[in-house]
């Protein structure tokens, strides 16, 4: 079997009409930790200008034709990526170690994920990696506030980019900043204009790359470590994020039980979950990461980051409360473990942040 | 290719240990593929019984999942399982459902 590391990994930069998402992807490709990358273009109207930007990765760039990467022409990103990866193998275009997708302003990025994740012969050469959003630091605010493309795009995030800061005041800045995190606390904010955008950090640098894994980590979860007092439910419209903990350990065969009945009823409302577990047998942190209906192979760190053995999981939610999701999990995991079947009701009051299982 | 039903397979599902040896190999040992299988058929039944279905293990590969008066359908994985069951019963299988909910304290 194909290690799931080993797999090339596509990245998806995705952001709201005029974000400014093109001239990321232009930042990034002059890095030249990113030679070996192919780059698929998929824009509204402008695909003359977006492609003349990235013009020098003409070699690796395949224009995808129809308008949108939505469910309609997921055969279209399937037929591109397998034709990238057949001229790759027959050696009409240079090897490539990555693939960058520029998704249109108005794409739900997550039928890409599936394509990636679910094609029976994407999946035995592709991965999914990082989801980059970008986020116009003058309009982005109005963009969250009216578009729910908008605001999806910004809660499955793995990274943040913020970028025309240098036209915005700062103090509409630091509102954006306070509702992305909000959103999705999950995915460090990075400002283009000031701190550049590093490839490797932005792209390179997930649970499934050695040198990445612990810095993904710790921004999934680092403004939950530290104890209880740190675990919160942010409410931003219908948008929930919000982090579970379990001192005990969780059964893996009832955890996947209840996820997938989860995902199937309420997958279009469970925009992310991202989780380190504690199961029963093993010694490992067993990390957990999902996009709605699309959940990667799961993986482990080698040991504990430190002696908390708590499980702990990120939801970003729509319309769906810590409450309920909490006492259902707890639930299901008691099926396999009776002996851990009470639920703490104590633990479900607000603010209350942890379960015992 | 499945033989009999001719069905291309894909990359293990992701609830199952064996398809992620790197996140479970400290505990393949102890946990054979066969027993986990079981558990996890026993487990989704606690589950599907409130909806009159039944799970079994079928031959180690597939999940044949039925209703009291024997129709039944093949499925890969348990996120096959949660489809064919609201396609068999009609409705919706929820697990925040409080209903489901307080029938699995009860029990």
């Amino acid at each position: 079997m194909t290690q799931y590391e080993t797999l090339i990994p596509i990245n998806v930069i995705t952001g709201f009409l005029g974000s400014g998402k093109t001239t990321v992807l232009a930042r990034l490709l002059r890095a030249p930790d990113m030679g070996e990358t192919a780059v698929l273009i998929n824009e509204f109207g402008e695909v003359g200008l977006d492609h003349q930007l990235i013009e020098h990765a003409e070699e690796s760039t395949l224009l995808l034709e129809n308008g949108c990467l939505c469910c309609a022409i997921r055969d279209d990103l399937k037929t591109s990526l397998r034709n990238l990866f057949s001229r790759c193998a027959r050696g009409e275009i240079p090897q490539f170690r990555r693939v960058v997708i520029e998704t249109s302003g108005l794409a739900d990025p997550v039928p890409i994920a599936y394509t990636i994740m679910a094609e029976p012969v994407l999946q035995y050469h592709f991965r999914l990696g990082n989801v980059v959003t970008v986020v116009d630091a003058v309009n982005g605010m109005g963009s969250l506030a009216r578009y729910s493309e908008a605001e999806k795009q910004a809660a499955i995030a793995d990274r943040i980019v913020l970028s025309k800061t240098d036209m915005c005041e700062p103090g509409n800045e630091a509102a954006l900043r306070s509702k992305l995190a909000e959103i999705n606390h999950t995915a460090p904010i990075i400002d283009a204009a000031r701190d550049g955008v590093d490839a490797a950090a932005l792209l390179a640098h997930d649970i499934y790359e050695p040198e990445g894994k612990r810095a993904a980590i710790d921004a999934w979860l680092g403004e939950h470590d530290g104890g209880h007092e740190h675990a919160r439910a942010a409410h931003t419209s219908d948008v929930s994020s919000f982090c579970l903990w379990f001192d005990g350990p969780l059964d893996w065969t009832a955890f996947g039980v209840w996820m997938t009945m989860l995902l199937n009823r309420h997958g279009d409302k469970v925009l992310r979950i991202k989780g380190m577990l504690n199961v029963e047998g093993v010694a490992d942190p067993v990390l957990i990461n999902g996009v709605q209906h699309v959940v990667h192979p799961p993986t482990h760190m080698t040991g504990w980051p430190d002696d908390d053995r708590r499980s702990r999981i990120v939801f970003i939610t729509r319309g769906i409360g810590r409450e309920r999701i909490e006492a259902s999990l707890a639930a299901f995991n008691a099926l396999a473990n009776p002996a851990a079947a009470t639920i703490d009701r104590d633990a479900l009051t607000p603010g209350a942040p942890s379960l015992s299982v | 290719m499945c033989s009999l039903c001719g069905v291309l397979g894909g990359r293990g599902h992701w609830t199952e240990s064996a398809s992620t040896p790197e996140a479970f190999a400290s505990r393949l040992d102890a946990t054979t593929r066969r027993r986990e299988r079981q558990q996890r058929t026993q487990i989704a039944n606690h589950i599907l019984k409130h909806y009159g279905l039944a799970l079994r293990d079928w031959s180690g590969s597939s999940y044949l999942l039925s209703t009291k008066t024997g129709r039944t359908v093949i499925v890969d994985n348990l996120s096959e399982v949660w489809i064919a069951a609201e396609q068999l019963t009609q409705g919706e299988c929820d697990p925040l459902d409080e209903g489901l909910l307080a029938e699995l304290s009860a029990n």
